[in-house]
């Protein structure tokens, strides 16, 4: 049973590629028939996904023993590339997540595309052929068994990002500084690309290294690992090993795509997307690859740690991710856009995950990993119903008092927040988050203070606090108190397909923490998730002050949130709490700087758009101005003079001769014509005429008929003859 | 005591002038085949004074003299063939008056 789905596994993203090419070709003219085609697929592929993670989990043994399928694909000359399918827990546990909330969003899409309403978007039926081509991207990524599919397939999800993110190309602001959804699809696409960049330049490294891209032959191969742990690194790297060096670049891919800092200003502007879009791809699965990337190549990064004990890859992945995540949930903070506020707790979510990689916390990370999917997309998709049930308002300052006007999504939109801040024990969100802050603080006791982990604790715990007190100011804003504006005042409860969507995602973002719950409190041997997927690492240890610190920081910052914006609420036209809070200490300017998202963006323009622009009207000039041009126009000019030069020669000289010749063979002709006409008509008449002569005169009488005249002109001839012998 | 080649070579020059001058001279067809067989026999004794006179082993000069014999009797034989049939055709043998050739 286990290996009948196991050897369908290639099937599962076939289903949604196929619905992507029947819509484009065939039905976009239909919406219902599209959709159906589309949500159709996600189902197959959901449930076939389901079967295999269900034969996953009851194969023993897994993890040591991954089932592996692949065919030789191209060959390379030495070697042949395969393709294959790759199923191992962290595969499992991922294709648990990612068909399930891709159907779930399908589904939700139908609404809030407006099907059936006066609303329906003019590219309803594209939209889903879309989606379903990311699905494909996203469920190849999973299941793929080497890093040249693994690249493809986020290369697909790339494009695919850019499309959907550029869904509305036709929309403009009046305010020019507004993004549109045209830039903003570019902006994502070249941001993510120079993160793609260092991830293709990592699987050229492997490959160089390896001869072999499959994960059989180098991720899960502890020989090769090894040798390559042992192996310096190009000079560039300083003294890092080869396997450092790889997972560094690799790395990169993972900082375009899953927005981590520096490389993180493409996920705010994603948001003028469709919330879907920004649901499925920019919060729950797309994103996740970055993270999923990250696990996929961990036993690289954990190889050196057994080796030296430190790896500095990981130091500089635990760096980026701890301050991707505190300083994204601070810009949190100061958001005033609904999906704003949710992508940048994305981000910061992303951080923790990574940061729990870098620290070698591979179950927590992964953990965090498929709750964050649950909830963050049950957030999103409960923005997008707020944003349909109040006419596209996405400003929370003009929202309010929703919760009585829209309570199905109220509901799940609280379950989904307090799974996001962590709320103890009756939440995902706790448990996952809980472990990595154990792990950071069991490596730092391990370790010492001045560690990583240290302050990869100390950001994480902070960021934990302000993630709390940011979801309570957006539930407080968005649904207490009463309505600051006259959409909010009309909200109505969106339709079935988008409320039943997030219901069931609510369900999980309850309860799927249990999974992973540490065996101190559970059993020994009863932690489920670690036994399934890090049998191989650790276990963290359960730290009772850090879970009770933990969940009394997502209390109190949840507590110090509804004080400040829930006990009493905003009015129409109030200011920020907030913000006058931090204007009275002095601190206006750091509210601004977080409102503005820290000036990345204006950073980047001068730095990277100017820049650009700068060395492009550099290169114009050097081109038109300065070097390129006037060089070519002086050899031009030399060559026209030459060719002046030449022309005149041409005209006198040339020309002349060549006169001069045509001239003399006129005269020759003529002449030879003359001598034609004269000599030898002349003389070929002559001859005739003579012989005319000669026949009339001499021969004709001779001709006389009579024998003996013959005969004594016969003698007469002999006799000459016979003269002339004699004389001579 | 032998008789000189001269001698011989005279008497046959001798008798080819008189040939020949009938030839040109006759105006009857039949003397003028006589001239010609006269001729032809003077080429033969010069043949065999020749032979005779200087090379004797070899038969080369006789053998010769009767080819022309036979040429000389297959001549005789077309020409007065000839000369019945224009007789009979034209009522005469004078040489002057057969100018076909001319025609």
């Amino acid at each position: 049973m286990q290996e009948f789905f196991f050897s369908l596994t290639w099937l599962v993203p076939v289903f949604p590629f196929l619905a992507f090419i029947i819509i484009i070709l065939f039905t976009q003219k239909n919406n219902k028939l599209s959709h159906s085609i589309s949500i159709g697929s996600m189902v197959l592929s959901w449930l076939l996904g389901w079967g295999v993670v269900f034969s996953a989990i009851t194969t023993p043994h897994l993890g040591e023993h991954p089932f592996r399928i692949t065919i030789p694909w191209f060959p390379t000359g030495t070697s042949t590339f395969d393709i294959g399918i790759w199923v191992d827990p962290l595969m499992a546990v991922t294709l648990f997540m990612v068909p399930f909330v891709c159907l779930m969003i399908f589904i939700y899409s139908v609404g809030y595309m407006g099907y059936g309403t006066d609303e329906v978007d003019p590219h309803y039926s594209r939209f889903f052929a879309y989606i379903a081509l990311f699905a494909t991207g996203m469920l190849g990524l999973v299941i793929s068994e080497n890093l040249l599919t693994l690249f493809i397939s986020w290369e697909i999800m790339g494009l695919c990002s850019y499309l959907l993110i550029g869904f509305w190309f036709q929309k403009n602001y009046k305010d020019p500084n507004k993004i549109t959804p045209r830039q903003a699809g570019l902006k994502a696409f070249l941001v993510t690309k120079v993160g793609d960049l260092f991830l293709m330049l990592g699987i050229l490294y492997l490959y160089s290294q390896a001869g072999s891209l499959s994960y059989a032959d180098t991720l899960f191969n502890h020989e090769f690992l090894k040798q390559l742990a042992s192996t310096p690194a190009l000079p560039i790297f300083g003294g890092w090993s080869a396997a450092s060096a790889i997972a560094a670049l690799m790395f990169g891919g993972a900082v375009g795509k899953s927005a981590q800092f520096p490389l993180h200003v493409w996920l705010p502007d994603a948001m003028e997307g469709p919330t879907p879009v920004s649901a499925l791809i920019h919060a729950a699965t797309m994103v996740s690859a970055g993270v999923f990337l990250v696990a996929r190549i961990f036993p690289l990064l954990n190889v050196v740690v057994e080796l030296d004990h430190t790896n500095p890859a990981m130091g500089l992945i635990a760096f980026i991710g701890a301050f991707t995540a505190i300083f994204s949930s601070l810009i949190a903070v100061a958001q005033k856009d609904i999906k704003g506020v949710l992508a940048f707790s994305t981000i910061s979510q992303l951080g923790y995950m990574i940061a729990a990689l870098g620290i070698g916390a591979y179950v927590a990370g992964t953990f965090h990993l498929i709750t964050h999917a649950f909830f963050k997309a049950l957030l999103f998709m409960g923005s997008g119903s707020v944003i349909i049930g109040c006419h596209h308002e996405q400003d929370m300052m003009e929202m309010g008092g929703l919760k009585d006007k829209m309570p199905r999504t109220f509901w799940t939109f609280l379950a989904g927040g307090l799974a996001l801040s962590g709320f103890p024990l009756i939440t995902a969100g706790f448990w996952s988050k809980d472990e990595i802050l154990a792990h950071a603080w069991h490596e730092f006791l391990h370790q010492g203070v001045i560690s990583w982990p240290f302050f990869v604790w100390l950001l994480l715990t902070i960021a934990a606090f302000i993630t709390a007190f940011y979801t309570a100011r957006q539930i407080s804003l968005t649904f207490l108190g009463k309505p600051r504006g006259h959409h909010a005042e009309h909200a109505h409860e969106t339709p079935n397909t988008m409320t039943v969507p997030l219901i069931l995602l609510a369900f999980f973002a309850l309860t799927l923490g249990f999974v992973g719950i540490p065996e101190e409190i559970v059993g020994q041997g009863n932690n489920w998730l670690h036994n399934f997927i890090g049998h191989e690492y650790a276990a963290t240890p359960l730290s009772i002050p850090i879970m009770l610190l933990s969940g009394s920081l997502a209390i109190g910052g949840l507590g110090i949130g509804w004080l400040v914006y829930g006990r009493k609420p905003l009015l129409q036209g109030e200011m920020d709490p907030l913000e006058q809070g931090m204007k009275k200490i002095r601190l206006g300017w750091l509210y601004e700087a977080m409102r503005n998202k820290f000036y990345f963006d204006e950073l980047y323009q001068v730095i990277f758009i100017q820049g650009s622009i700068k060395l492009a009207e550099i290169f114009y000039n050097f081109d038109y101005k300065w070097v390129v041009d006037p060089f070519i126009n002086l050899i031009a000019r030399v060559s026209r003079g030459i060719s002046d030069l030449l022309n005149q020669f041409d005209e006198k000289v040339v020309d002349g001769l060549v006169n001069l010749t045509g001239l003399s063979g006129i005269t020759l002709a003529d002449l030879s014509g003359v001598t034609d006409n004269k000599v030898v008509d002349g003389l070929v008449n002559g001859i005739a005429d003579m012989t005319g002569w000669v026949g009339e005169k001499v021969l004709s009488p001779i001709q006389t008929g009579k024998v003996q005249n013959y005969l004594l002109i016969a003698l007469i001839s002999m006799l000459a003859i016979i003269g002339i012998y004699l004389v001579y | 005591m032998t008789i000189p080649i001269n001698w011989y070579l005279l008497v046959a020059a001798g008798l080819f002038s008189i040939g020949l001058y009938g030839v040109l001279s006759r105006r009857n067809a039949i003397g003028i085949l006589m001239g010609i067989e006269l001729m032809l026999n003077a080429v033969n004794i010069n043949l065999i004074a020749f032979w005779r006179y200087l090379d004797p082993v070899r038969m080369t000069g006789q053998v010769f003299a009767i080819f022309v014999f036979t040429v000389a009797a297959a001549e005789v034989a077309v020409g007065l063939a000839l000369v019945i049939a224009i007789y009979r055709n034209r009522d005469t043998i004078v040489i002057e008056e057969i100018d076909l050739l001319k025609e």
